[in-house]
């Protein structure tokens, strides 16, 4: 019989075995999520990035290990961006019909996002750089690290930043959304698409192809505004 | 199936590549959506095995996000002596984000397109 360090050397240098194990957490995380009748704060993506985050400093495996499984669930995300064209084109009769509403509604977000994100940090005290990487926190990660560091920042501080804020969104989003008295399924995606990029958008299309729809339009077009208007608004106040 | 696979990589592909020569501030993949929906609005219609395709990925999308978010907590030491500041920002910014764009929606939605979106969900 082989020695069980043996099997956890030959099981840790094969993708496989992480691969398997992120699809068994999120499983898990949506299986309590399910159970508890769909508490926000157990979103299944929080869950599993603690069950896995805990896994790998038991085990002491390195996050490159990790990837080495993880990247065939990563490298899926470009196509199903791709895919959210799908839902859009399903819907765009009633995006056509709220277009002028929605560029206006998505440029105070893209602007609330900026400003309050800065505005808070300064009156806490945080450093520039930690500003910089604050900035373009609600868009989507390759776009915020491409921003961060065209104006100096840190692009590594800027992609922690952009996932805790998508999971932050996903996460608070529907209750503030409920508290709110929002109930239009495009105000609904809208908003967690601008706040929360592809995070945002994976919650809004669990409650609806129409906040989905709005929520994936928001995410590309927050995208865009913010890589415009971010550079301009930092050279004004800084 | 194949052949539905096959659209969706090669409208990512286009669309690194458009971002890349063109030098536009999206991504290679946020591009793609926009040619996939050109083509589909040219078509006049969703073939069936590209809707199945795009349904499934859209489905698990949030399970995607799970090799970013473990890499977070692996970088979580890089939040560093700003961790006050830098968690008051995070909560504030994205609660204020949600509320004013959903708000204003709201309003000018219901203002103008004269439908009542205020549909029951889920």
């Amino acid at each position: 019989m082989a020695d069980v360090t043996e099997v956890w050397v030959y099981l840790s240098a094969s993708p496989l075995l992480f691969l398997t194990l992120t699809l068994a957490a999120f499983q898990a995380g949506t299986w309590l999520y399910d159970r508890t009748g769909r508490k926000p704060f157990l979103n299944p993506v929080l869950t599993a990035v603690i069950l896995m985050v805990g896994l790998l400093l038991l085990s002491g495996t390195s996050y490159d290990t990790y990837f080495e499984g993880a990247q065939f669930v990563h490298f899926l995300l470009g196509p199903a961006t791709v895919a959210l064209a799908i839902p859009l084109y399903r819907q765009f009769d009633r995006v056509k019909r709220s277009a002028l509403a929605l560029v206006v509604s998505l440029l105070c977000g893209s602007l609330t996002a900026i400003g309050s994100a800065v505005a808070l940090g300064w009156l806490m005290g945080a450093s520039n750089q930690t500003l910089l990487a604050l900035a373009p926190k609600s868009v989507t990660a390759p776009v915020a690290m491409g921003i961060t560091e065209q104006l100096g920042g840190l692009p590594s501080l800027t992609a922690v930043l952009v996932i805790l804020t998508g999971i932050l969104g996903a996460v608070l989003g529907p209750p503030l959304l409920n508290l709110l008295r929002v109930r239009d399924d495009r105000a609904r995606g809208l908003a967690m698409g601008t706040a929360s990029h592809g995070i945002g958008t994976a919650r809004a299309l669990e409650a609806s192809e129409l906040a989905g729809a709005f929520s994936g339009l928001a995410m590309g077009l927050n995208a865009l505004a913010t890589a415009i208007l971010l550079p301009i608004l930092w050279r004004l106040f800084f | 199936m194949l052949s539905a696979l096959t659209l969706i990589l090669s409208c990512q592909l286009a669309g690194e590549l458009l971002t890349r020569f063109l030098g536009l501030p999206v991504p290679g993949p946020v591009a793609g959506m926009v040619i996939l929906f050109v083509l589909l609005a040219l078509k006049g219609s969703v073939p069936s095995n590209v809707g199945a395709v795009a349904d499934a990925l859209l489905r698990n999308l949030a399970l995607l996000f799970v090799p970013a978010g473990v890499g977070v907590m692996a970088h979580l030491g890089l939040i560093g002596q700003d961790l006050l500041p830098i968690s008051v920002a995070l909560i504030g910014s994205t609660l204020a984000t949600i509320a004013v764009t959903a708000l204003v929606m709201k309003r000018l939605a219901r203002a103008t397109s004269g439908e009542n979106g205020d549909a029951p969900h889920g």
